[in-house]
């Protein structure tokens, strides 16, 4: 990394491509930028275990894969055992620098998923397990999981009967679990999310990483509006950078820009049907939540 | 070397000969004793392998299925309730075509809660591509541990062993444990072609159009066949190792036989010593017993059961709104004999449950074969309470 002034940006992307074009992902997919920028920092000695999920089809239909290291489709739940079991086969046929990942959706990782995913947490297994989070079972058409935000239009949301209830917060329940290492990262940070990437390769034990990656269909935005949006996550403080240490030890990456949720709501069409007073509450339970994400960070500072 | 195990034992004795390298359980009477056996000899430093203490039976399965797509030789065990919330990854080991071996105490479903044996778990997964054995003995457990692994990895597909809740699981009697260098001899390290490789990076299992499908089944059916004829090629080459003779059946004085009734599992010693009676006593009867479910040995059920006049199936189990699943199969292999050489096939429901298949049940459903005038030919209930 090269000396940082503040305020400038130097990024230091690797310039290898892992993964190659001809994948079938949609146009301004962050799940699939999320992956570009992930193998460039794991390199070729990785696995890759995918359960359904959007990746599960943009790696492309049999035999091509696009995405250039070994991938294990596997079970709707079972990508965290299924990650887990590749690793200790590899350990046992001594391959131990191999980077074993799990790449699931929201809904592999919050709803289905999640038992197995707690209980590899439990055991501290030797995995890397990377959620792209785009806030609903978009691969099916756009259904509520346990990711969706409050207020969210989706399919099995109606505009009129929005979603109620908050979204998991899924970094704070793995840290919960005192594993090694949890974070949060997006897109548009490629900086940070390459730090933490090369930080958690680094690590033993189970680490987890929640990428919030946009998704034009699904949250009915501009295919140009992916980057945009996802900078304004971290600059509304709707999706906070941060990282949570052997699950005590919270970090924030990313100071808040005070910037309103609103800048971040009206691009897309899923937040649409919200009123003024709807806007109000969001915009509350964000300065909630960050007051709470603060206050952690104190104490355990 | 000899030694006194239980059924469950010799399930743990034959994954560490087979030197099985991850391990993947979660606990469920009456299965549980396999797991315990292999922590102490994982351990103990007498079995070098993972063992994963999972939280479910489907990430047990998961995690033998990811450690086998690795490379892994991989062993798992279940019963019943556990089973059944394996069944989804049960297909995926199969069309996946990875030879995990998996040992299932046959256990009766919920509800009510049950722990007694009845094979309803490993017969509800009869189309998922596996094969099934169905053991008799301790010894013949242990030994089929050992042939799955053989006979699965060759063929590229999944083996299930099945044994008796209790009366295999719990039971004790001597086994002859093959020496390590015998075992390893008969059954060498895994060499898994398809597995993953940094080297040679590849997908495993992604989508697959209808351009393809389709022959991915028939790429395991056939798979299946080619099974037929490496279950016996094994099982022969384990009886000039061992002694010990498997192969996809075993008739037991079929020979001008009258009447032949067909068993599974532990109900078959029983038979055996019951044929035994009846023939001491000069009447021509026989047995047949079934260790093959899948691949089903068509070819060899027609042969012996050829020109029978009577056959009666003794099922523990029951397929509701059809009848017995042993019954159902052996009819459905039936079906193309000529007429003139067909048997009358009877199924006989007993043992659900875990209720006692007792001498005095085998000579009902022998009686009644013989003499089926009073009977139903499809479906009859042995020792039904009123």
């Amino acid at each position: 990394m090269s000396d940082k002034v503040p305020g400038q940006i130097t990024y230091d992307i690797a310039e290898r491509e892992i993964m190659s074009s001809g994948h079938l992902a949609c146009p301004g997919c962050g799940a699939t930028l999320s992956m570009r920028l992930a193998l460039k920092v794991l390199g070729p000695r990785t696995v890759l275990c995918i359960p359904a999920c959007c990746w599960a089809v943009i790696d492309g239909p049999f035999p091509y894969s696009s995405v250039g290291v070994p991938l294990v489709h596997c079970a709707f739940e079972t990508a965290a055992i299924t990650a887990t079991g590749v690793r200790h086969a590899l350990d046992v046929r001594g391959q131990k620098d191999i980077t074993v990942v799990a790449w699931a959706g929201d809904g592999g990782t919050f709803d289905i998923g999640f038992g197995a995913l707690s209980a590899a947490a439990e055991r501290n297994e030797n995995i890397l397990y990377i959620c792209y989070d785009n806030e609903a079972y978009m691969n099916t058409g756009i259904q509520r999981s346990s990711a969706t935000p409050v207020g969210a239009w989706t399919t099995t949301t109606p505009a009129e009967h929005p979603k109620e209830e908050p979204k998991k917060n899924l970094v704070e329940i793995l840290g919960s679990h005192r594993i090694p290492y949890a974070a949060t990262a997006t897109v548009a940070y490629p900086d940070d999310l390459n730090r933490k990437l090369e930080k958690a390769k680094n690590m033993t034990g189970m680490r987890l990483l929640h990428i919030f990656s946009p998704c034009p269909p699904g949250h009915k935005s501009l295919e140009s509006d992916s980057i945009k949006i996802s900078r304004l996550a971290v600059e509304t403080k709707v999706f906070p950078l941060y990282e949570i240490e052997n699950g005590t030890k919270f970090t924030l990456n990313r100071e808040s820009a005070g910037v309103p949720v609103t800048e971040y709501t009206k691009l897309q069409g899923r937040f649409k049907h919200l009123t003024e007073a709807e806007l109000k509450q969001m915009q509350e339970r964000v300065d909630y939540e960050w007051d709470i994400l603060m206050k952690r960070i104190a104490v355990f500072a | 070397m000899e030694k006194v195990l239980t059924g469950n034992q010799s399930v743990s004795w034959g994954a560490m000969r087979a030197r099985a390298q991850v391990i993947a359980a979660y606990p469920i009477t009456p299965q549980t004793t396999i797991i315990e056996e292999l922590a102490s000899l994982v351990s103990d430093g007498k079995l070098d392998a993972r063992f994963i203490k999972v939280e479910s039976e489907h990430s047990a399965l998961a995690a033998c299925i990811g450690a086998e797509q690795a490379g892994a030789r991989s062993f798992t065990a279940t019963s019943a309730q556990g089973l059944a919330l394996m069944h989804e990854l049960i297909h995926w080991a199969s069309l996946a075509r990875l030879p995990i071996v998996m040992a299932d105490v046959n256990r009766a479903m919920a509800p009510g809660w049950t722990i007694w044996t009845d094979q309803n778990d490993s017969l509800s997964e009869r189309d998922t591509g596996w094969l099934q054995f169905y053991c008799e003995s301790n010894q013949e457990v242990l030994d089929t541990v050992l042939l799955a692994y053989k006979i699965g990895e060759r063929i590229k597909l999944p083996v299930m062993l099945i044994l008796d809740a209790f009366f295999l699981s719990h039971t004790a009697e001597a086994v002859n444990i093959p020496e390590p260098e015998e075992a390893d001899a008969f059954l060498p390290p895994y060499e898994g072609d398809l597995i993953v490789d940094v080297e040679n990076p590849r997908a495993f299992g992604g989508m697959a159009g209808v351009d393809y499908y389709q022959e991915f089944r028939y790429m395991q059916q056939e798979a299946m066949l080619e099974g037929l004829k490496v279950v016996e090629e094994v099982g022969k080459e384990f009886g000039e190792r061992f002694g010990r003779h498997y192969g996809l059946i075993e008739p037991y004085r079929c020979e001008d036989a009258e009447a032949i009734i067909v068993t599974s599992g532990t109900v078959t010693s029983t038979a055996r010593d019951v044929i035994d009676e009846w023939r001491d006593r000069g009447e021509s009867v026989g047995l047949l017993k079934m260790r093959t479910l899948r691949p089903f040995p068509i070819d060899l059920v027609r042969e012996t059961l050829r020109g029978v006049p009577k056959v009666g199936v003794i099922d523990r189990n029951i397929c509701p709104g059809f009848g017995g699943i042993w019954a159902q199969e052996i009819k459905a292999a039936m079906y193309d004999v000529d007429q003139a050489d067909r048997p009358d096939i009877y199924g006989f429901i007993a043992g659900l449950g875990g209720r006692d298949v007792t001498p005095i049940t085998v000579n009902e459903v022998l009686e009644k074969t013989l003499h089926p005038e009073k009977i139903e030919k499809h479906l009859n209930w042995i020792a039904l309470k009123a």
